[in-house]
């Protein structure tokens, strides 16, 4: 998330002060990505170092500095708006390369780790799905938000069922517990033998 | 307090020797009257099987189903009966809508086959329509609805009359994610006028809605998730 761009585009409703950009800020986004206001104040001055933001000139970085968008400012906007977030990059995911060495581990079963993480990912789903339910549902900017993460751990959540699946068809796993049936198995043979 | 459901060490077995399939394996699951509970778990998992043991239509091999501290094994199949078109509503996947039915016919009709005479039963079904903000479309046949009013119409014929459990199956459908949260919304407000609902799903972001989430593995209860703190937490995370 671009603090800087953030606050240059509530710049561009008119010239606001420190305080009540961070407000603004907070109220946006839900609430979901708190600000303090040191931060609010240290990234304006870097804001007006590189000519995209002027203050009103008064003294210090209290409540009573006012500041106002650049024409430089503006541009700077608008550029970030159309230059696509780096999603090409595959990150080291932890998760990813934790599954992985599970699969490797003797004695670790592997679908007792995808569940945990499962259970763990839609716990932090309810929590967010809560910050919505309780929300109007004409706040449009909460919603954003809060269904950007949804989506994202909707995808990690869809990414362990399709491991789960993967590893049982696939991989030599060591099984635990002798009360699940191999899902290689066809579940007919599994039954029989319980 | 009773619980709404409640299942008691419930397997469900198909076909004998080869053929054998052990659908669901010593299953317990109580849901309090106002609560929501997910269950999770890929094809074949048995999802469906509780869903449809939950609702009486079909028969446990093993265990004990009670619905409102009833057991289903004590009552007779017209009892059974009744109890299904009483006290439990469901809703599908694919709406299940009579199309040459209006929408108010819909969700009238449960309460008409419950013996309900026609005119009371059609307030009772515009009622439930209003409530779902369906009123404009009284009127309008199935087929001439989108797809997410036919899917409010089946939650109000889920609801209309004095149901007090609700089960569904994958219920936003094809539906997209915006009007499958809209679905959402109206099944968690059913719950907080005390209905216990039991949502089956794959979609985690339908799941979440639930108070609470269990998994099933090969006809096994193999997880559940704990009650969410609230949402606070996610506010102070040192990820922000």
């Amino acid at each position: 998330m671009s603090v800087r761009h953030a606050l240059l585009a509530l710049l561009t409703e008119g010239p606001k002060f420190g305080l009540r950009l961070q407000q603004e800020f907070e109220a946006r986004t839900g609430e979901v990505w708190p600000l303090n206001v040191g931060q609010v104040y240290t990234t304006l001055q870097r804001l007006e170092r590189d000519g995209l933001v002027e203050s009103d000139g008064a003294v210090g970085d209290g409540p009573q500095k006012g500041y106002r968008i650049t024409s430089a400012g503006q541009r700077e906007l608008e550029t970030w708006l159309q230059t696509p977030p780096e999603v090409h990059v595959p990150p080291r995911d932890e998760l990813v390369i934790k599954v992985l060495v599970a699969i490797r581990v003797p004695g670790v079963d592997v679908r007792k780790v995808v569940q945990a993480h499962r259970r763990h990912l839609i716990e932090v789903m309810q929590r967010y799905t809560k910050i919505k339910a309780q929300a109007a549902e004409d706040d449009v900017g909460l919603a954003l938000v809060v269904d950007g993460e949804l989506f994202r751990l909707e995808g990690v959540v869809r990414w362990l069922d399709a491991a789960d699946a993967r590893i049982a068809q696939h991989a030599p796993i060591r099984w635990t517990t002798d009360t699940t049936a191999q899902p290689s198995e066809p579940k007919a043979e599994a039954a029989d033998r319980r | 307090m009773t619980a709404m459901l409640e299942l008691r060490s419930v397997s469900k077995v198909y076909g004998t020797g080869p053929t054998q399939v052990n659908a669901l394996v010593d299953v317990d699951l109580s849901v309090e009257r106002g609560e929501m509970v997910a269950v999770m778990g890929p094809s074949g998992s048995g999802k469906s099987t509780l869903l449809t043991i939950a609702g009486s239509l079909e028969e446990a091999t093993t265990g004990e189903v009670l619905v409102d501290g009833l057991p289903l094994s004590d009552l007779s199949a017209d009892d059974r009966a009744r109890l299904r078109r009483r006290s439990i509503g469901y809703v599908f996947q694919d709406f299940n809508l009579l199309a040459g039915l209006t929408a108010t016919e819909n969700v009238a009709l449960p309460l008409e086959l419950d013996g309900i005479g026609s005119s009371a039963a059609t307030v009772a079904g515009l009622e439930a329509l209003r409530s779902l903000g369906l009123g404009d479309r009284a009127d309008h046949f199935a087929d001439d609805l989108s797809g997410g009013e036919r899917q409010r119409v089946a939650i109000a014929r889920a609801v209309v009359g004095n149901r007090r459990l609700l089960l569904a199956d994958e219920p936003s459908g094809a539906l997209d994610s915006v009007n499958g949260e809209a679905v959402m919304r109206l099944l968690r407000e059913a719950c907080r006028r005390g209905i216990a609902l039991v949502i089956v799903t794959h979609d985690s972001q339908l799941a979440a809605w639930a108070d609470r989430v269990v998994f099933l593995r090969d006809g096994q209860m193999v997880d559940h998730t704990v009650a969410p703190p609230g949402p606070e937490f996610l506010l102070s995370g040192p990820e922000h």
